[in-house]
């Protein structure tokens, strides 16, 4: 009894518990706009939002959208393979990791928000620039993580490794990079959120379109439903890899070394 | 080895040979160069003197003729206990098919027997060093090598242990290096102990283990036993003391 208590009734208690938070600050968020306790024009509403979504949808949301998931995915890519690559090679080698890892740790503390106006100045406002937001946001976390994963490796099993004879290529293949796998995870989980960042910013500083560019342009004609659309359009694409994330780490738990 | 800019040699004037055939155990206090002799028979350290010959060629580097069997088990925790046992030969480029047909019989000799699928954090830490074992002997080296394979196991596992590795020994005849500072452990395995001295360690001494296999637990019961025990006692001791002596670490007893 106390195992069907603890297995069935508690989970789906909790469940129940957020799902319930989520609906009170929904309908309170309907209701206190509605009894003028707040005033929409700041906070809009929910029934507000879906109808801006709509009117946004029939009107060319899925350009701004296509848009912008062009360049998440464009920059992303680019710094899953550069990331990875110089990770691994400012890892591997010694003489590489003592030029560039000074390097690397500097850039990676420099807020390269900062950056933009450069980047827009050198690559113009179409969707360039915005990749190049992308993947610098992207790159450093996941080439600092890649390259403590190949630091992390496991000197037992190195030696164990040697010990039978492998040559750098089966140690690479066999150990490095099933070990660093993990740290990647992690690299990605970071990568993705700064990445987002890159994206946003890009486009709302100059842009031609994406859901970013939509945000501000509707802010500055004081439409907020409209900005409230592509935030949630956003905190959603955000979420939805998050869990992708999650999913894949839960696979490669037991990777970790003992 | 370094203390003050000075280099300490671990090992210095260190002879003996390892018979075909023949369980060979290396005993000396803590401290006295024994994983370093290790390593250097492996291939994995270079000595900075002297030389190391495996059927009369000095060996250069690691190699497929040696296995090593680790102190703590050294497994990958990603592959599944068959694909660790297989890891060595494929190491030594069997492919992942033949290597899993050519270690069969010895995950059966070491008793992992339908444990093949499960994953290492899934076992008890004598299991794990029987994967250790089974990816050592399944590279059918001409030595094999064990750094105190037990170490971190409890007592009861330790003998049950020393008792499966007497008994697996026996069915394979494989020449074995046995490292261990555990005087009763060396007496029940070996036909040969080396004891060594203290660092830089040298060989004090060899001593014959004449006791009849199989050997079980019973055996360490047995006067013949208590003797040899005694004896090899009587020598590490000795070395202790000196060790204590030379690093000021209290009186001598």
């Amino acid at each position: 009894m106390r195992r069907f208590w603890a297995e069935k009734i508690v989970p789906c208690r909790d469940s129940l518990l957020a799902i319930t938070t989520g609906l009170v600050f929904i309908g309170l968020w309907e209701l206190l706009p509605a009894l003028g306790v707040i005033d929409p024009f700041y906070v809009s509403s929910p029934a507000r939002i879906v109808k801006a979504g709509q009117w946004l949808f029939a009107h060319g949301l899925w350009h701004d959208i296509w848009v912008s998931l062009g360049e998440f995915t464009l920059g992303m890519l680019l710094a899953i393979v550069l990331g990875v690559g110089v990770g691994f090679l400012v890892g591997w080698y010694r003489t590489l990791n003592v030029m560039f890892e000074p390097f690397i740790t500097l850039l990676n503390a420099t807020p390269r928000i900062a950056l933009l106006p450069l980047i827009i100045l050198w690559m113009g406002i179409g969707m360039q620039s915005k990749v190049a937001a992308v993947f610098l946001g992207a790159f450093f976390p996941i080439a600092i993580t890649v390259m403590k994963g190949v630091h992390n490796v496991d000197e037992t099993l190195l030696r164990c490794s040697h010990s039978f004879g492998a040559t750098d290529h089966q140690v690479i293949l066999t150990l490095v990079a099933p070990s660093s796998v993990p740290f990647l995870v992690a690299g990605l989980h970071i990568a993705v959120g700064r990445g987002l960042v890159g994206m946003v910013i890009g486009e709302m500083m100059a842009a031609q379109a994406g859901v970013g560019f939509m945000m501000s342009r509707s802010a500055s004609l004081f439409q907020t439903d409209k900005v409230f659309v592509g935030l949630i359009l956003l905190a959603g694409f955000g979420y939805f890899l998050t869990e992708v994330l999650k999913l894949f780490e839960k696979r490669i738990e037991g990777w970790r070394p003992l | 080895m370094r203390r003050t800019g000075e280099r300490v040699p671990a090992l210095c004037d260190l002879n003996f040979s390892v018979e075909t055939g023949k369980f060979v155990c290396v005993v000396g206090t803590s401290g006295c160069g024994k994983t370093t002799l290790l390593n250097v028979i492996a291939g994995l350290q270079r000595p900075t003197d002297g030389e190391v010959l495996l059927d009369g060629v000095p060996i250069r580097g690691s190699g497929r003729d040696r296995a090593m069997v680790f102190q703590s088990a050294a497994l990958l925790p990603w592959r599944t206990v068959l694909r660790n046992a297989t890891y060595g030969l494929e190491i030594q480029h069997y492919s992942v098919r033949d290597a899993s047909r050519m270690v069969r019989p010895w995950i059966d000799l070491v008793g992992l027997n339908g444990f093949e699928q499960s994953y290492p954090r899934e076992l008890s830490g004598g299991m794990q060093q029987r994967v250790n074992l089974a990816r050592a002997l399944a590279t059918h080296p001409k030595l094999l090598l064990m750094d105190e394979p037990f170490a971190s196991l409890d007592g009861q596992m330790r003998e049950y242990m020393q008792g499966e590795i007497e008994r697996i020994w026996r069915q394979t005849r494989q020449t074995t290096l046995f490292v261990t500072h555990l005087i009763d452990e060396a007496v029940f395995l070996a036909d040969e102990i080396i004891v060594m001295t203290a660092r830089p360690g040298r060989t004090k001494s060899v001593m014959t283990v004449d006791l009849p296999r199989p050997r079980t637990v019973e055996v360490k019961k047995t006067p013949a036993f208590h003797v040899l025990e005694d004896q090899l006692r009587d020598l590490v001791a000795q070395e202790f003391r000196e060790m204590m002596l030379f690093t000021g670490n209290g009186a001598p007893a």
